[in-house]
C-alpha cells in the first residue's frame, strides 16, 4: 500500500469519527428538546414538585446539559449505555443479543441479495433492451415498489399460511441450531431481499452500461472477446466503485431500515426493540439505539468510500 | 497466416462495400443515411494502404469493416469483404469473433482511452493471443517483450507490469501497436494512431510503426487525415470524400501528380501567403516576467515568461503539450493569477485575479477555444450566443442587437439564415466560426485563440485561418495564437514565442525565429513537422539533435 491511499483512507476514517461525534450531539440535543424528562416520565401522575426535584438530584438531571452529554458520551465509549427506565435493565446487555440478531438477519439477506442483484444486473446488460432485460427490470422494480409490510404479509400468506413451509413468526432463542435459525428467518430475509434487490440491480446495470461506451470496450470487442467476457473482464472492473457504493447503502438499510419487517415477523432485533421503547418513551434506550444505527450507517459508508478508493488503479498504483 | 495454406489472390478484397446508419435527428422521423457508397479496394499481403479524407469521409468505417465491425448503429448493408479468400460477412458472429484479434487487429486513435485502466498492460497485450489459443502465456509474453524492444519502449522487460496511466501517451500508442502485432495477424488497421500526439512524439511513433510493419511483413490499412503522415508509411493511398472514392494510386503519384481536384486541394493545403508585420513602437499587451504555478505553488508551469503583443498583430505561442502555452493564456486572462510578474495592457497593469478586473478589461480580452462545440450552450440558438456579449457589454436590445448579429454572421461568411439554428445543427468549422463571431461581438483589442484549428480537418482549418486573417484586417484586432502546429504558425504569425517546459526558449519576429541557427529545441520542433515528401521520415530521424520530451 502506497502513501496516497493511506492518507485518503485515514482522512475518511477521521471524517467518519467526527461525523459520529456530531451525530451523538444531535441525538442528545434532540432528546433534550422533547418536553418532559426522565424524572417526569418515571414519576408519571404521582409527580409533585418536591419528588421531581429529588429524583432529578438523584439522577443528576439538575446538572447543565453539556456535563450530562459528556457523562453520557463517556459511558458510551466505555460500553455503558445506561439503564432502561421502563425495565431497569442494563441497555448494553439487552442490546447485545438483539444487535446480533439483527446483524444475523441482515447478513443472510445480504448473502442472497448482493450476488443476485449483481448477476441480474450483468445479465440485463448482456441482453440489454431485449425481453430478458425488460423482464428483470420490471420484476425488480415491482418488488421494490410494493411496501415492505405488503411483501411481508404476502410471503406469510403463501409460505406460512397456505403451504406452511416456514413459520409466520420468526422467534429465535438461545440453543437453536443454525438450520433452525435459518428456517426461522427465511421469510423476513426474503422480504428484505426483495426490497433492496432492484436498487442494486439497476445501479449495476447503469454503471456497467456507462462503461460500455468506452473505447477500451471496443478494443476488447475487436480482440474477438464474447459479449459476456467483455462485460465481465473489461466493463465490470471499471464499474465497481458506483456498485460498491449502492451495495453499502443497501447494507446499511438492511441493518437500520429493518424496523417494519422485524415488527411484522416479531423478530427480536434492534428494530423491534426501538419501536417498543419509543412507545414507552424510554429516552436512554432510544438514544443508544439511534447512536448504534448512526454508527452502522457511517461505518458502511466509510467502507464504501475506502473500497472505491482501493478499486481505483490510479490510486493503488501511482505513477 | 492462419492455417498455413498458400492462398492466391489478395489478402483483403473489399467489393462494392455499402455501409448505412440510422440517424435520429431531433424533432424529425428517424432516417437511414448511407455512409459508404459502393467502395472497393484490394490489399496485397505485406502492403500498406493509406486511407485519407476529412472527418465523415468514411475512412474509419471502411477500416473497421475489414473486421466486420460497425461502430454504434452502423451496419454493413451491401458488398463483400473477402479476407484470406472468404467473405467474412457470411461467417456469422462466431466467425467474426474468431478472426478479430487473430487475423485482423486494430490500433485506435487514442491509446490512452483504448487501454482498460483496470488491467496491467501485459495482460491486455497478450489477451487476444491467449483467447485464440495461438500461443501459451509464456510464449506470448516473450513475444510481447520482443515487440516492446522493437518498438523502442523503455524497460521492455518490465513495462508490461505497469498500468496504462503510468505510461505516457506516445509510449501507450507503441504498446498498442505491440498489442496488435502480438497475435501475429495478417492485417492491422491503424486508425489515426499518431493524430493525438505532439509532433515530436508523432515522429517517434511513426518510425516505430514503420519499422514494425517492415520487419513483421504484416499488411496494414493506415487511416489518417494527414497526407504528409500517410506518405511516409504507405505503398498506396486512397482518397475518400463523403463515403465515395475520389482517387486511388501509388503514394508518389498521389502526392506529386494528383489527378483529382480534391486531392490537389488536400496536397496544397496550408499555404497561406501572409506578409509579416513589423512590431510597432508600443506594445498593446506586455507579459512581464510572469511565473505561475498550480497546486498552491508546488508545480511551476510558467517560469519568468515575458512577451509583447502589438496592436493588430499576431503572436504565435508554440510548444508541445505540457509546455505551458495554455497556462500563459490563463495567466493573461486572470483565470490563474500569476505568482510573480504582471500583465500590462494599454499602459496599465491588469489586476491579477479575474474577479478583480472591471467589465471593460474583460471586454478587451476575448478567448476562442479548441473545442467549439463544448464552448457553446447547446440549448441556445446562434443568434442568442452571438447576441449575448452585445447585451452584456453594450446593453444592446431588440432590433439593434439583431442587426449587429446579422452583420457579424456576414463577417464570418455564414449569413442570416443561421440565426435560429442550434449548435448541434452546425458542422465543426461553422461552430468555430460562431465562436469567432461571439468573441468579435465584444469588439476586443485582443483575442486569445487556444488551438482553434486543431480539432478541424485541414481544409476547414485553412478556411478558419483565412477568415481570422481577414477579420484582423477589418477589425484591427490582435491575436495571441496558441498552437502546436508549425504550419499554422508560418501562415499567420507576425512574431513567435517557442515554449519548452514553462519557459520561452526562442522569441522574436517570425522571420527571425524561423531562420537558422536554431537552438536544439526549436530545431527538433521544426524538423518533426511531417513534410509531404517520400523518405522524409528517415531523414528527419537521422538528423535529430535531441530526444523528444515525450520519450
Amino acid at each position: 500500500m502506497s502513501s496516497p491511499i493511506v492518507k485518503l483512507v485515514a482522512q475518511r476514517i477521521a471524517l467518519g469519527i467526527l461525523l459520529l461525534l456530531a451525530v451523538s450531539v444531535l441525538i442528545f440535543a434532540g432528546t433534550q428538546i422533547l418536553p418532559g424528562d426522565v424524572a417526569q416520565a418515571i414519576l408519571g401522575q404521582s409527580a409533585t414538585p418536591e419528588s421531581l426535584a429529588n429524583l432529578r438530584e438523584q439522577l443528576g438531571l439538575n446538572q447543565p446539559a453539556y456535563i450530562r452529554y459528556f457523562h453520557w458520551l463517556g459511558g458510551v465509549l466505555t460500553g455503558d449505555l445506561g439503564t432502561a427506565m421502563s425495565s431497569g435493565q442494563d441497555i448494553a446487555t439487552s442490546i447485545k443479543e438483539r444487535l446480533w440478531n439483527t446483524l444475523f438477519l441482515a447478513f443472510w439477506a445480504a448473502i442472497v441479495a448482493i450476488p443476485l442483484a449483481i448477476t441480474l444486473g450483468l445479465i440485463a446488460v448482456r441482453y440489454r433492451n431485449g425481453w430478458v432485460d425488460k423482464l428483470i427490470s420490471g420484476v425488480a422494480l415491482a418488488s421494490t415498489s410494493f411496501p415492505e409490510f405488503f411483501i411481508g404479509y404476502l410471503l406469510v400468506f403463501y409460505f406460512a399460511v397456505q403451504h406452511q413451509w416456514f413459520p409466520a413468526i420468526s422467534t429465535v432463542y438461545d440453543g437453536m441450531s443454525l438450520g433452525e435459525r435459518l428456517q426461522a428467518i427465511a421469510l423476513p430475509a426474503a422480504a428484505l431481499t426483495l426490497v433492496v434487490l432492484a436498487h442494486m440491480m439497476r445501479m449495476t446495470r447503469a454503471a456497467i452500461l456507462n462503461v460500455m461506451q468506452s473505447a477500451y470496450v471496443e478494443t476488447a470487442e475487436l480482440k474477438g472477446l464474447s459479449a459476456a467476457a467483455v462485460i465481465r473482464k473489461h466493463a465490470f472492473p471499471n464499474a465497481i466503485a458506483p456498485i460498491i457504493n449502492v451495495v453499502m447503502l443497501n447494507l446499511a438499510y438492511l441493518v437500520v431500515g429493518v424496523v417494519v419487517v422485524e415488527v411484522i415477523f416479531v423478530y427480536p432485533g434492534m428494530g423491534q426493540y426501538l419501536v417498543d421503547h419509543v412507545t414507552k418513551r424510554d429516552v436512554p434506550v432510544v438514544q443508544a439505539v439511534g447512536l448504534i444505527f448512526a454508527a452502522v450507517y457511517i461505518t458502511l459508508n466509510i467502507v464504501a468510500d475506502i473500497a472505491a478508493i482501493v478499486a481505483n488503479p490510479r490510486l493503488r498504483h501511482p505513477r | 497466416m492462419v492455417d498455413g495454406k498458400a492462398k492466391s489472390g489478395p489478402l483483403l478484397d473489399i467489393r462494392n462495400l455499402r455501409i448505412e446508419a440510422t440517424v435520429y435527428p431531433p424533432g424529425e422521423a428517424p432516417r437511414t443515411i448511407t455512409l459508404v457508397h459502393d467502395v472497393s479496394l484490394t490489399l496485397e499481403k505485406g502492403k500498406v494502404l493509406g486511407l485519407i479524407g476529412e472527418s465523415g469521409a468514411g475512412k474509419s468505417t471502411i477500416g473497421l469493416s475489414s473486421m466486420g465491425y460497425g461502430r454504434g448503429g452502423v451496419r454493413i448493408t451491401g458488398g463483400e469483404v473477402i479476407l484470406n479468400g472468404r467473405d467474412i460477412l457470411k461467417g456469422g458472429k462466431e466467425g467474426l469473433r474468431k478472426l478479430r484479434g487473430r487475423e485482423v487487429c486494430y490500433v485506435a486513435q487514442s491509446a490512452a482511452a483504448a487501454f482498460n485502466p483496470a488491467h496491467r498492460l501485459m495482460d491486455q497485450v497478450v489477451e487476444a493471443t491467449l483467447l485464440h489459443g495461438t500461443a501459451t502465456r509464456a510464449e506470448a509474453e516473450k513475444r510481447a517483450v520482443a515487440l516492446f524492444r522493437k518498438l523502442s519502449l523503455p524497460n521492455p522487460e518490465t513495462i508490461g507490469q505497469r498500468f496504462p496511466h503510468q505510461v505516457s501517451g506516445g509510449q501507450l500508442q507503441r504498446v498498442m501497436t505491440a498489442m496488435a502485432l502480438c497475435s501475429e495477424p495478417d492485417l492491422i488497421v491503424f486508425d489515426e494512431p499518431t493524430t493525438a500526439l505532439d509532433v515530436t512524439t508523432q515522429i517517434d511513433v511513426l518510425s516505430a510503426i514503420k519499422d514494425a510493419i517492415r520487419d513483421t511483413h504484416v499488411a496494414a490499412l493506415y487511416i489518417t487525415h494527414d497526407l504528409a503522415v500517410v506518405a511516409q508509411v504507405s505503398d498506396e493511398i486512397m482518397v475518400l470524400r463523403h463515403g465515395r472514392l475520389v482517387e486511388w494510386g501509388g503514394t508518389r503519384q498521389i502526392i506529386k501528380e494528383p489527378r483529382q481536384e480534391y486531392t490537389n486541394a488536400l496536397v496544397s493545403v496550408h499555404e497561406i501567403e501572409h506578409q509579416e508585420q513589423q512590431p510597432g513602437t508600443a506594445p498593446m499587451l506586455s507579459v512581464k516576467n510572469v511565473t505561475a504555478a498550480y497546486g498552491g505553488g508546488h508545480v511551476k508551469v510558467l517560469k519568468n515568461v515575458s512577451v509583447d503583443i502589438f496592436p493588430g498583430q499576431t503572436l504565435a505561442v508554440v510548444g508541445e503539450s505540457g509546455s505551458g502555452k495554455s497556462t500563459l493564456a490563463r495567466a493573461i486572462t486572470g483565470l490563474l493569477p500569476p505568482e510573480q510578474g504582471s500583465v500590462v495592457f494599454d499602459g496599465r497593469t491588469l489586476a491579477n485575479r479575474l474577479a478583480d478586473r472591471p467589465k471593460e478589461d474583460l471586454r478587451q480580452l476575448q478567448m476562442i477555444y479548441q473545442m467549439a462545440d463544448v464552448a457553446m450552450n447547446p440549448r441556445q440558438t446562434v443568434g442568442t450566443i452571438i447576441g449575448r456579449p452585445l447585451e452584456f457589454y453594450f446593453g444592446m436590445r431588440g432590433r439593434e442587437r439583431d442587426k449587429r448579429v446579422a452583420e457579424l454572421l456576414d463577417e464570418i461568411e455564414m449569413g442570416k439564415g443561421f440565426i435560429d439554428r442550434y449548435p448541434a445543427e452546425l458542422s465543426g468549422g461553422q461552430k468555430q466560426r460562431v465562436c469567432i463571431a461571439r468573441s468579435l461581438a465584444a469588439k476586443p483589442k485582443l483575442i486569445i485563440c487556444d488551438e482553434v484549428t486543431s480539432a478541424l480537418d485541414p481544409l476547414v482549418a485553412h478556411g478558419i485561418l483565412k477568415l481570422l486573417l481577414n477579420l484582423q484586417q477589418i477589425e484591427k484586432v490582435a491575436y495571441l495564437f496558441i498552437t502546436h502546429d508549425l504550419a499554422t504558425v508560418k501562415s499567420i504569425a507576425d512574431s513567435i514565442a517557442v515554449m519548452y517546459r514553462g519557459e520561452v526558449v526562442r522569441y522574436g519576429s517570425k522571420s527571425k525565429v524561423l531562420t537558422p541557427p536554431f537552438d536544439a529545441y526549436t530545431d527538433l520542433l521544426l524538423s518533426s513537422v511531417p513534410e509531404m515528401e517520400i523518405g522524409w521520415l528517415e531523414k528527419a530521424i537521422k538528423g535529430r539533435r535531441m530526444e523528444s520530451a515525450g520519450n
